[in-house]
């Protein structure tokens, strides 16, 4: 809402008070002013003038030198290049020493020798809205009407010595879509009156003609026909149009522009139609019959449903209730008998209708938000006065009108209790009591409780709490105390998951990557490139109606997102990335969605290029399988999960069959990580990549706290390392699982410290050394017991791996 | 054999003097107080005193014994030091070569934001709780005073997945689903931070998803004054010690009455600049007393108990806070940015 502050000062005394403080003190009192803006946009030194005597350049086709008389004691010789400029026109000139928007100063010239004294200036020039002019006034120079006084200022003829409040409204606060709306609440902030309009209607014609009828009545609850005949259709008169473009309305015709003008003043859209096109000068307010088409105002024929409400005649549709007026019924230049449309429709039935055919004018913005039912026929009466006033018709006696129902104020009741627990504050009675004044709401008040009789205008207004509000908002946000709770303690505290969720983040972060958050909707395309961890098929789930492919289906994998990452920083030069990310996946297995889909936290990583930057004491180390295990290694151990298994998977979609491997806790699948397969890889276009995908509550569940020490050993141990020649097919897991076996409780712990193939053994074979550290926590071992061991191990090694001791 | 001594002495002292390695210092040493040293040799001689010369003799052996192992050891100590000191020289290393890598990564700057607010809030006596993002029309809406039809679902512009599932337009529905599991039990004091989705192109100042941190309390005797002590407590700890926060009235459907809050600007501190518009004030999250209707679902009676909620956007305070100038970088991920995010 755009708000003139010389027009709103007509109905609320705001002297001494600067349209920036009021935008303030409105703020501060629950509108928001967005914008505070000047109408005036850099013009000085322009006044009216009067063309004498129009003549040709001598030596310029297209230039005219005019004589103007602008009220400056000498007529003044000013060469115009406008086409449309013309001996007897009253014009805007720009005087010597004017100054125009865009920097522009006006000097003393001579265009092709002759001497200019001046400007005569087109509305852009002067820094108007192109958008709001009308036609007429877009090309070429302003044209003013004759009744424009020669000498007076550009800026107070043109209004723009006014300032615009933009208002930036909350949904609740749509009796502000008004003037009035606005001059009520201004003035219960500043504790002034409210003037209303003088409706000064003289019913000098005939009886009105009009029958007027409603057959929809959940859908219209009032409508009220006035009558006109001799209007002359015209522009209006410039403090009209200044206002209406104040507002950032286009002025049309008088007759058009009143019903904008009422709606900006009232808040009540109303409409008019040529009489003459109205069947019997009979009105119905119908539903439409499905299917029923009427071309609206913009020339579109629209096809509507059986919910519509229309405006007929007992022949054929006038008008969308509320939407857009018909085609058929329009206001022309020669219309001269005149129906004007005061009426109530309900909410729901603009904007359901305004929905459907996607049409969204200033009034159905009213309407959504509810216009006030109890002045309906009062904006009626206000613009039929205005017509009268600005196109001179004749006004038939009496109105006619059809009515439902009747808008019933609210009453609310709320005590001083109330309001003082609600707010934290100690106001008295005296408090509060000048305030529902100074909002004008009727109350009784006894033993503290006010009953408060809402107007109509402030429909928002149901609850005590909201009267708390009223209360709160004048008496000041500001002023009410600050305190802290008291009542019963409570023991604030993440619980055990939430802990286990930041240590996962910060230990990964300490490994060394980045952490990112990618979106959780992604392209259809992407959801399964690389597989989640569902065992079970599940349907990705997606949007009704997306704004982009690209964003239109929940994920339930994060391994795409973030291999789109990968590729997003390998676009821009960076090679080596690591990241993680800990977040949602939406798994559902149903075809149509009927419950909510399953959400389960996952924690997945990528890693491309070098995990450790390049330095002077080594050689590049591109990251491979080893460093994403050794990193999930390392947050497993951090996590207590000490019995994972790492089984080799050939079939996880979208990663290296060979180069991958799942995690196992018992009989849990708890995640995989591995290297994306090389196709993948190149449909994301990335280089060698690899990933690392869990599920968080697995994570968790498996996870175990140290739970009792256990004693630093009295003896000391004894280490033997083994050297052992296998063929490459065996894995190092199968050795080591043999080992621990054969030998028994004596084994303290189990490290592989060297893998070689190479020339110096076979080409099917490789050799692994482990070291084998051994420990009776009881006694200190003797030789011959490790050699019982040590033997017993080779033994075992050779029967079920092949291994052979390397000589 | 006093003459002697004293000659003894005196060249042995100053042959010590010249020596610089270790070796050639044991060879004196055994020279003269080995076991067939000369100072040994000396004492042999004693025997042909006579006993009045015999203690005077004794004595000034002693002295030369003990002036000798003086000398010996003073020069042994600076042969060591000497050596160290070569050795020490020689270890010397280039201090201003780059390190040994250690990796390090970084917290995503929402993350950081969010842990930070859950702490101050732990501290003060709230709980996490979570809700789903994909939720119920029901939690979403109307459970939080926004039937079906009402105009300020228009201010979430939603996407439904069906007509009764959607992606949730903020955490709020969090609060409804804590309030009907504590079955009208008091207090409730939870904050609920999570994603959050909205039909918004995204662009340098906005994002179809984003994360927002949801607060609820609800009690005997809770009061907006309580609100705005909660608020200042918290402003202070994340943004400084002299934090000024403004309430404003506002709208939202499920808090009555309702406040928009402001913090003092903390690039200007309030005198204006451009990060405020020249007003001083940054608006950083919306608040209200809860809404009689939202407890009445919930299963709370409004005549008995009242609470407070407060939401903000975790974006726009790690905006503010880190000067980011466009809302995409938190979901692009480029690396460069999330490499600068190494502190805390």
């Amino acid at each position: 809402m755009k708000v003139s502050y010389q027009w709103l000062s007509e109905y609320v005394d705001l002297s001494g008070m600067t349209p920036h403080e009021l935008a303030e003190k409105l703020t501060r009192s629950g509108i928001e002013v967005d914008a505070v803006e000047s109408r005036n946009a850099g013009v000085s030194g322009v006044v009216i003038g009067y063309v004498k005597e129009r003549s040709k350049h001598p030596d310029a086709d297209r230039l005219n030198v005019c004589v103007v008389d602008a009220g400056q004691g000498e007529d003044l010789q000013i060469v115009c290049g406008a086409p449309n400029v013309d001996k007897g026109q009253k014009v805007l000139v720009a005087l010597i020493g004017a100054k125009l928007p865009g920097g522009l100063n006006i000097k003393r010239s001579k265009l092709r020798g002759v001497e200019s004294q001046g400007m005569i200036c087109s509305a852009k020039e002067l820094g108007l809205n192109d958008k709001l002019l009308a036609k007429d006034q877009q090309e070429g120079i302003m044209v003013l009407p004759e009744d424009a006084e020669i000498g007076m200022d550009a800026i107070s003829y043109l209004g723009l010595d006014d300032y615009v409040l933009e208002l930036g409204l909350t949904p609740n606060r749509s009796d502000c879509l008004s003037m009035l709306g606005v001059a009520y609440e201004v003035a219960a902030i500043l504790g002034k009156e409210v003037v209303l309009p003088q409706i000064e209607l003289t019913e000098n014609g005939g009886d009105n003609p009009l029958q007027v009828s409603i057959a929809a009545e959940n859908e219209c609850y009032q409508y009220h026909g006035r009558h006109f005949t001799n209007a002359k259709i015209a522009t209006s008169p410039q403090w009209m149009k200044n206002r209406l473009m104040a507002a950032g309305v286009r002025p049309i015709n008088n007759v058009v522009d009143v019903t904008n003008y009422v709606l900006l003043e009232y808040g009540q859209p109303l409409h008019a139609f040529d009489a003459t096109q109205v069947q019997d000068r009979t009105i119905v307010v119908r539903l439409a019959e499905e299917g029923e088409k009427l071309v609206t105002l913009d020339d579109q024929e629209r096809e509507l449903d059986a919910q519509t409400l229309l405006i007929t005649d007992p022949a054929k549709g006038l008008a969308i209730a509320g939407v857009m007026g018909g085609a058929n019924s329009e206001i022309t230049n020669e219309t001269s008998e005149i129906i004007l449309e005061a009426a109530w429709f309900t909410p729901q039935t603009v904007r359901r209708t305004a929905r459907t055919l996607g049409m969204r004018t200033e009034g159905c913005v009213r309407w959504e938000k509810g216009v006030d039912q109890a002045r309906v026929q009062e904006a009626g009466e206000r613009a039929a006065a205005l017509i009268q006033q600005l196109s001179g018709a004749t006004v038939s006696k009496g109105i006619r009108s059809a009515v439902v129902s009747e808008a019933k104020p609210a009453v609310v009741s709320v005590t001083l209790a109330k309001i003082n627990q609600h707010l934290g504050t100690s106001l008295s009675a005296a408090d509060v009591s000048p305030i529902f004044e100074r909002l004008q709401f009727p109350f009784a008040v006894a033993e503290d409780n006010w009953t408060v009789t809402v107007p109509t205008r402030r429909g928002d207004i149901t609850l005590p709490e909201d009267l708390v509000e009223e209360v709160a908002r004048l008496y000041g946000y500001d002023n009410i105390p600050t305190s802290l709770p008291t009542g019963t303690t409570t023991q604030g505290q993440l619980t055990n998951e939430q802990k286990l969720r930041r240590t996962i983040r910060h230990h990964l972060i300490g490994t060394g990557l980045n952490e990112a958050i990618s979106y959780a909707l992604v392209h259809p395309d992407r959801v399964e490139a690389v597989a989640g961890l569902h065992q079970h098929k599940v349907n990705p789930v997606s949007l009704l109606m997306p704004m982009s492919e690209e964003h239109s289906t929940l994920r339930t994998s994060l391994v795409p997102s973030l291999l789109e990452t990968v590729a997003y920083n390998k676009n821009r030069q960076n090679h080596d990335v690591a990241i993680f990310e800990l977040g949602r996946v939406f798994l559902s297995a149903e075809e149509e969605l009927t419950q909510l889909p399953e959400e389960r936290l996952y924690v997945a990583g990528a890693l491309t290029g070098q995990l450790l930057s390049q330095n002077w004491m080594g050689a590049k180390q591109p990251v491979d399988f080893y460093q994403v295990k050794g990193i999930v290694d390392s947050l497993l151990a951090r996590l207590g999960i000490r019995t994972a298994e790492y089984k080799a998977a050939a079939d996880i979609a979208g990663m290296h069959p060979g180069r991958t491997a799942e995690v196992w806790v018992n009989d849990k699948r708890l995640g995989y990580l591995g290297q994306v397969h090389p196709g993948t890889e190149k449909a994301y276009d990335l280089s060698e990549t690899y990933v690392f995908q869990f599920d968080v509550a697995e994570l968790i569940e498996a996870a175990a706290d140290a739970g009792h020490y256990s004693q630093l050993p009295k003896f000391p141990a004894v280490t033997r390392d083994l050297a052992l020649v296998v063929d490459r097919s065996v894995p190092a897991g199968a050795l080591e699982a043999t080992i621990r076996e054969a030998a028994g409780d004596l084994l303290e712990s189990l490290t592989l410290f060297d893998v070689y193939t190479g020339e110096r053994i076979a080409q099917d074979k490789k050799s692994m050394a482990f070291a084998l550290v051994f420990r009776n926590a009881e006694r200190t071992l003797q030789d011959e017991e490790i050699q019982q061991v040590t033997t017993a191990v080779v033994e075992a090694l050779k029967n079920k791996t092949g291994a052979e001791l390397r000589m | 054999m006093q003459t002697r001594l004293q000659e003894m002495k005196e060249s042995a002292l100053g042959q010590i003097s010249q020596v610089t390695e270790a070796a050639q210092l044991q060879d004196l040493r055994v020279k003269y107080l080995g076991k067939k040293g000369e100072l040994t040799e000396l004492l042999r001689g004693m025997g042909s005193l006579s006993p009045e010369e015999r203690p005077v003799v004794g004595q000034l052996v002693n002295e030369v014994r003990e002036a000798l192992e003086a000398a010996f050891s003073g020069k042994q100590q600076a042969i060591e030091e000497a050596a160290l000191n070569a050795k020490l020289s020689s270890q010397t290393v280039d201090v201003t070569l780059p390190g040994r890598p250690v990796p390090a990564g970084t917290m995503h700057p929402l993350s950081r934001i969010i842990e930070e607010i859950e702490d101050i809030f732990v501290g003060l006596g709230f709980e996490v709780a979570e809700g789903p993002e994909v939720e119920l029309d029901h939690f979403n809406f109307e459970m939080l005073n926004l039937p079906k039809g009402h105009p300020a679902r228009d201010m979430q512009d939603t996407f439904y997945v069906t007509d009764e599932i959607l992606m949730r337009t903020h955490t709020s529905p969090v609060q409804a689903r804590t309030m009907l599991k504590k079955e009208g039990k008091t207090p409730v004091k939870i904050i609920c931070p999570g994603k959050v989705y909205r039909r918004d192109d995204d662009d340098a100042t906005h994002s179809h998803q984003f994360t927002q941190i949801e607060g609820l309390v609800v009690d005997k005797g809770i009061g907006m004054s309580d609100l705005k002590g909660i608020l200042l407590t918290f402003a202070r700890q994340m943004f400084g010690a002299d934090q000024q926060i403004r309430l404003r009235p506002s709208f939202f459907p499920f808090t009555e009455p309702s406040a928009e809050v402001d913090l003092q600007c903390f690039n200007c501190g309030g005198h204006g600049c451009r990060v405020c518009k020249q007003t001083g004030w940054i608006e950083i999250l919306g608040s209200g007393m809860v809404h009689p209707r939202v407890l009445e679902m919930a299963g709370y009676n409004p005549e008995e108990v009242s609470g407070f909620a407060f939401g903000m956007g975790v974006e726009r305070i790690a905006m503010l806070k880190y000067g980011v100038e466009d809302i995409r970088h938190f979901y692009t991920n480029d690396v460069r940015f999330l490499r600068q995010f190494n502190r805390g």
